[in-house]
């Protein structure tokens, strides 16, 4: 038998491929043959060949411009793309759910979402997630013979190929966009932070409350570590630091190496999204907070004396 | 105008969840209306207290799911809908949206319906994948993770939050809107709505009743299926201490020990 075609739609913004979306290929090679689905204007040299690099052996483009941010037409664009692919891997985002969910309907895949690996088991894609507030290890196989599986930020290693990478294939898809009810009246784009992004660091520090308001130790710690900033809803409720920041089922979900929780008490929805994370650490004054539960390393005490020594410290070891 | 809520009865956030055989353990006591549909029973209302008109609260699950339609009867929906059928057990999203898009097509052959509302995920699986669905099965305009909800001269419009950008989406009615808890703040039911809603009608179908064949759904139709589930363990070996004015430096010794700076 040949190696089953993996499609793998990946994720860029201003030509610069999502971290994610490495994970995605690498996974995509343990189950196959990786080809990448690249929607928007058209791919680079240089993201091309990254794309070779992490395995993908194509690239099929679908130059749907704007269009790609609607999911109807997305998803039209990336079915044209991937008719061949036994599975077909996205980013596991809001907007990607939309797409698995319409391009389930239109080839009656199944879909699993939010997983943090997959693989064959006697020619079906078994996926596996957490749940619950990651209380729980859930496997799910699909029943039918195309899957789609959504993959979690963080939850494969992305390994480029050892060999000599061949620079892929570049192919352009034929799309009809589908013309659709909605219609997106206005964008206003996000200015991309600095540093890693939430979903995809690997080491991410979290303030809530007990900052009162006051995150320059926290930003000092996270960069620090190379990781980002995180919040409570409380605290962007508070309009202390923006939306974007917020952890949490509503909010971002992250499965960080490490991930330190600073005057957050640990309410079951933050908990929801960074539970699965590696280690976890906690600072707080309430010896009772809940976030004590689920850590690996609480220190009950004020972040403010906290955080200053610990930041010294690990200047001082970094020194030595 | 007039608007559906979906609403989906799940356990309860603070309670111990668990899976048996395959599927999320769900009972009586434990069982509640999913906290973030409280957010779309709450947009349903104030629309119509803004326009006029009634809302409804479907449900699709088993019997004890009758608890998540009396809670939006609670908090003041008018007409409450149960659909609950042996055979739609262990049914996947894809079957659910069926069920609820033949509830759904019943009522507005009644009488139109403008919109239906949904919440942004279901907090036990925190999918979010059934408002398309719905949408695609209802073949209306879809509107995904509304922050912000507005009606005027039979179109929809809504502000989305991504990650990337904010976004302002327009559509004409009838439309699937899910809100975020962004959306509104929900109300508290107040003690004669809660008096009400405990005799109010909540009226039962069957899958025969909204015309969706039994074949085509519960666990047997499901694309998917969970094979294997078993609690996470605690985390081993946790460590907590309390600051004496050293707290900052065994912070810091944890963290050089386990390799993580
Ligand atoms: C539908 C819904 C969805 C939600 N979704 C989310 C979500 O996605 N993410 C989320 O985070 N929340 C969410 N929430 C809110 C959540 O329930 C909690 O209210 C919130 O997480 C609490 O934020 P906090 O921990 O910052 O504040 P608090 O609970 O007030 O905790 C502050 C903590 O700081 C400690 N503290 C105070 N001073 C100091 C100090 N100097 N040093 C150290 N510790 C200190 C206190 O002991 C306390 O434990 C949601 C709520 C609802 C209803
Ligand atoms: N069985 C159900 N009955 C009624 N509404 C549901 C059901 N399942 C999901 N929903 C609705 O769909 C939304 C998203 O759920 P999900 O896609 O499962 O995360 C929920 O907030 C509900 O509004």
């Amino acid at each position: 038998m040949s190696s089953p075609k993996i499609a793998v739609l990946i994720e860029h913004r201003g030509g610069q491929i999502a971290q994610p979306s490495l994970e995605a290929l690498t996974l995509a090679r343990s189950l196959g043959t990786p080809v990448a689905v690249w929607l928007g204007s058209e791919v680079l040299a240089d993201a091309a060949n990254e794309l070779g690099l992490y395995g993908a052996t194509e690239v099929r483009v679908a130059s749907i411009g704007d269009d790609a941010r609607h999911p109807t037409k997305a998803a039209a664009a990336v079915e044209a793309a991937s008719r061949d692919a036994a599975v077909l891997l996205v980013v596991s985002t809001f907007v990607n759910k939309e797409i698995a969910t319409r391009l389930a309907l239109s080839t009656g895949a199944g879909v699993v979402v939010d997983a943090a690996g997959a693989e064959f088991v006697d020619g079906r894609i078994e996926a596996f997630k957490t749940v619950f507030a990651a209380t729980w290890n859930v496997r799910c196989r699909i029943n039918t013979g195309k899957a789609i599986v959504g993959v979690r930020p963080n939850t494969t290693l992305a390994v480029a190929l050892d060999q000599e990478a061949v620079a892929p294939l570049v192919v352009d898809v034929d799309v009809t966009v589908p013309e659709t009810r909605e219609a997106l009246t206005h964008v206003e784009p996000i200015e991309a932070g600095e540093g890693v992004p939430l979903a995809e660091a690997s080491v991410v520090v979290s303030g809530g409350r007990g900052t009162g308001g006051d995150y320059t130790l926290v930003r000092e710690f996270a960069e620090l570590l190379g990781g980002a900033v995180g919040a409570s809803r409380d605290a962007t409720d508070e309009g202390w630091i923006s939306h974007e920041h917020m952890v949490g089922q509503t909010g971002t979900t992250v499965t960080p190496a490490l991930y330190v929780a600073c005057g957050i008490s640990g309410a079951i929805h933050h908990r929801g999204g960074m539970q699965a994370s590696g280690t976890v650490v906690a600072v707080n004054l309430d010896p009772d907070a809940p976030i004590f539960e689920i850590c690996d390393f609480g220190v009950v005490g004020s972040l403010f004396d906290v955080l200053p020594q610990a930041i010294e410290k690990i200047k001082e070891h970094r020194g030595a | 105008m007039r608007i559906l809520v979906t609403v989906k009865y799940v356990p309860d956030l603070q309670s111990n969840r668990s899976f048996t055989d395959g599927t999320v353990t769900r009972t009586a006591e434990d069982g509640t209306m999913n906290e973030l549909d409280e957010n779309a029973v709450e947009a349903a209302l104030q629309l119509v207290e803004q326009h006029g008109g009634e809302v409804y609260a479907l449900t699709v699950g088993p019997a004890d799911a009758v608890a998540a339609v009396r809670k939006a009867l609670q908090l003041g929906v008018h007409h409450a809908i149960h659909v609950t059928d042996e055979a739609a057990a262990g049914s996947d999203v894809f079957a659910t949206a069926k069920v609820l898009a033949g509830a759904i097509s019943k009522v507005h052959a009644e009488e139109p319906l403008d919109m239906v509302i949904t919440g942004m995920a279901a907090l036990d699986g925190l999918t979010s994948m059934l408002p398309t669905a719905l949408a695609v099965e209802l073949d209306w305009s879809q509107l995904s993770l509304a922050s912000s909800l507005e009606v005027a001269d039979g179109k929809a419009t809504i502000v989305r939050h991504l990650p990337d950008a904010h976004e302002t989406v327009v559509a004409p009615l009838p439309a699937v809107v899910s809100v975020t808890d962004e959306a509104n703040k929900p109300r508290y039911p107040n003690f004669k709505l809660i008096m009400a809603a405990r005799n109010a009608p909540v009226t039962t179908w069957s899958l025969a009743d909204v015309g969706v064949d039994a074949k085509s759904v519960g666990a047997s139709a499901s694309r998917t299926t969970v094979v294997d589930a078993s609690p996470r363990p605690a985390r081993q070996n946790v460590t907590i201490v309390t600051d004496k004015g050293e707290g900052g430096t065994e912070l810091a010794a944890f963290l050089i020990e386990r390799g993580l700076v």
